[in-house]
């Protein structure tokens, strides 16, 4: 029986295991040890939920404190990673992507283009993502779809202990910068981890359910809403295929595709914002390559296009559920009924 | 006199807490035979068919199909001789009455499998049941021991049997230094050594049979008898199509038509099957450890090992699904053993034919 640890546990021992693997691999981030070279406690924090904890002990002088500047450490472990380094830099959360953004958008992003693909950088930035914690409009965004749009980064959105292990020791291996997007209100799930090293491949969906009546595609926290909504609706004798994208760059648009090929209907789950959104993407994708497949129109269930509340009322009903993404469902099939 | 037998949900492997209900095999009021298959269970790991431990006549169904249900629970009332529905009432009454889910938390204090260290490499092994000659039960090519998740509890109520996952597969660790069979079969003997087993009996699955046929062969005074099921080295042809797609697959699409060839059912093959086989593969090591060990057994579809002649140097029992579409059943042809080949069974016999097989060995053992 294989032994359970958190999605946090598993992000720690993923950085632990491959730091031990790879001198080139290091941190650097704000509080990611916490407390060094200033009075009071080493190792004190190890982030700002704890996710790095006990990293600077094991591996002095490979945790590295940054200033509160995202635009000089981001950019830093830019440059490192072009001169043979692997950095692993912590975004505290992606909501501050804005302080940081040249140094991805225009530079990381750009290298291994511009340079005829002699330049490579491999970067990992994992931030915190998503909303349910009560933190308000800067600190709750789900900006997957950010950079997603943006050529030459790789974006991974663990759904589960299992995959955010796998996925990590994969990013920092990657020579493209990787944006590692860490759902916050995952980090105490329990889940079945390996001891051993593995590697979670990109671009390759998770198949968490089979069904054969509609396809449910998400990512991240969503497919647990995604799961639960289709265990009920098993119960009503609908039987929903469940995809987990894992990373939203690469796609995995051939998984989409044929599940929807054989379902006839989509519904695509999304905790982003609703515009220019992973739920847009994969729509207009299914839309454009499996149109005579569909036996009724594609469903979204996403955020509404607001910021995210600060009213623990109003961020509950901003946030899909799983009621929401069977409303939907019955809406698709229902669809084909009225026809 | 009468019996009143109360059939309840099986615990297939370690991790199983509950079974799904899929269909009743058997109706209200039918007389069941001992090895009877009475209903199909289904799990998030497998699928399979319970059979009646018992006979009588099957006088109450408890569980409906669909229903999901913890291990241990009330499937059904088996009724030996006469009892009439008052008696029938109070068993279960008792019986849900007295019930917990989950045997107070008992399954996490359970018998589990342990890890040590042998020579420089991590070995897991699973030590099961006490008495008599022990059973080493030794599992196939990209396998690990719960291959035996249908055997090892069985045939562990009448000795010790001790399941290994082989260097390469399983918990156990992934490099390997020669990566032939005579290091596979030297890890199982130093594994006999550590637990100061002087002699066992052996079976091994594919290509553990092989590795079981080698350690015969290293160490003929070890081996007490020798069960072989759908084993390499007793012929020249294999499906090197499967070994070399098994070892490149990296995907489920890429697996599934693999895996679908060593069942003589393909729906066993679940996603969590899938899943489970892909996580295996993900696992550091895991891919060469494959490479080599394909390479050593055969080249493209032919086994490299002929190991015919050690079958003679003790008992053994040949074991083969007909349908067997790895390596194939005409192997057991000719060889100086007792054969029981399985009408329409497949490679992974031992799961698919648990109960059978499971009565043929230890039937096998207790004559030995």
């Amino acid at each position: 029986m294989a032994r359970k640890i958190s999605y946090q546990q598993a992000i720690n021992e993923a950085l632990a295991q491959e730091m031990r693997r790879d001198s080139s691999v290091f941190i650097i981030g704000e509080d990611v040890a916490g407390g060094a070279g200033a009075p009071g406690e080493e190792d004190a924090w190890g982030g700002v939920l704890g996710v790095t904890k006990g990293l600077y002990k094991q591996f002095p002088g490979r945790v590295l404190d940054a200033p509160l500047s995202e635009i000089g450490y981001v950019g830093a472990a830019v440059g490192a990673a072009t001169q043979g380094l692997r950095p692993v830099c912590e975004l505290m959360f992606v909501d501050f992507a804005g302080c940081c953004l040249d140094q991805i958008l225009n530079q990381a992003a750009k290298f291994r283009y511009m340079f005829g693909g002699k330049a490579v950088t491999p970067l990992v930035m994992r931030t915190m993502v998503g909303a349910g914690l009560r933190a308000a409009a800067q600190h709750s965004q789900m900006l997957t779809s950010l950079w997603t749009h943006i050529p030459g980064l790789k974006v991974v959105c663990p759904s589960s202990p299992y995959d955010a292990k796998g996925l990590l020791i994969q990013a920092i291996r990657d020579n493209d910068p990787v944006i590692f997007c860490e759902h916050k209100l995952l980090y105490s799930m329990q889940g079945e981890v390996p001891e051993e090293l593995y590697t979670v491949p990109f671009g390759e969906a998770n198949y968490l359910r089979d069904g054969d009546d509609i396809t449910l595609v998400t990512y991240g926290r969503m497919v647990h809403l995604a799961m639960e909504a289709a265990a009920n609706l098993a119960r009503q004798g609908i039987d929903c295929e469940v995809l987990d994208l894992r990373t939203t760059s690469p796609l995995d648009e051939d998984s989409i595709l044929e599940s929807v090929e054989k379902t006839g209907r989509l519904v695509v789950i999304d905790e982003a914002n609703p515009r220019c959104s992973m739920a847009t993407d994969i729509s207009a994708l299914v839309a454009q390559k499996a149109f005579a497949a569909l036996k009724g129109p594609i469903e979204m269930v996403t955020a509404p296009h607001t910021p995210v509340p600060f009213s623990d009322a109003l961020e509950d009903l901003y946030i899909p559920t799983a009621a929401k993404i069977e409303a939907a469902v019955h809406k698709v099939i229902g669809a084909r009924s009225a026809a | 006199m009468s019996q009143i037998h109360t059939l309840t949900m099986p615990k297939w492997g370690l991790s199983m807490t509950e079974g799904r209900i899929d269909t009743w095999l058997k109706r209200e009021g039918e007389q069941i035979n001992k090895g009877d298959e009475v209903l199909d269970v289904e799990t998030d790991k497998i699928s399979s068919s319970v059979e009646a431990p018992f006979s009588g006549v099957l006088r109450r169904l408890i569980a409906q199909p669909d229903e999901t249900l913890p291990v241990g629970a009330l499937l059904a009332v088996v009724v030996e001789g006469e009892a009439d529905e008052a008696e029938i009432d109070a068993v279960v009454q008792r019986f849900q009455a007295e019930f917990v889910p989950g045997g107070d938390g008992e399954q996490d204090s359970g018998p589990a499998p342990q890890k040590i260290d042998l020579g420089g490499r991590t070995l897991r092994y699973f030590d099961l049941g006490e008495g008599g000659t022990p059973l080493l039960l030794v599992h196939g090519f990209g396998g690990d021991l719960n291959n035996w998740l249908f055997n090892h509890q069985a045939l562990a109520a009448e000795r010790r049997v001790i399941a290994l996952d082989l260097p390469g597969h399983g918990e156990s660790g992934k490099t390997l230094q020669r990566g032939d069979l005579d290091e596979l079969s030297q890890t199982v003997i130093a594994l006999l050594d550590h637990l100061d087993i002087q002699h066992a009996h052996l079976a091994g699955h594919s290509m553990g049979g092989a590795v079981s046929l080698n350690l015969a062969r290293l160490a003929p005074q070890r081996v007490r008898t020798l069960t072989l099921i759908a084993s390499a080295g007793l012929g020249r042809e294999i499906n090197g199509d499967y070994l070399q797609g098994f070892v490149d697959a990296s995907n489920r699409n890429a697996l599934k038509p693999q895996l679908t060839q060593l069942f003589s059912d393909p729906g066993l093959v679940t996603r969590q099957m899938l899943e489970d086989m892909l996580k295996f593969k993900r696992l550091e090591g895991v891919d060469s450890a494959l490479r080599q060990l394909a390479a050593a057994l055969a080249d493209g579809g032919v086994q490299r090992h002929d190991l015919r002649a050690v079958v003679a140097q003790q008992p053994s029992l040949v074991i083969w699904g007909a349908a067997d579409a790895i390596i194939p059943a005409s192997h057991a042809e000719g060889l100086p053993a007792e054969v029981e080949i399985l009408p329409g069974q497949g490679h992974m016999v031992q799961m698919e034919a648990a109960e059978r097989i499971n009565q043929r060995l230890a039937a096998f053992l207790a004559s030995h």
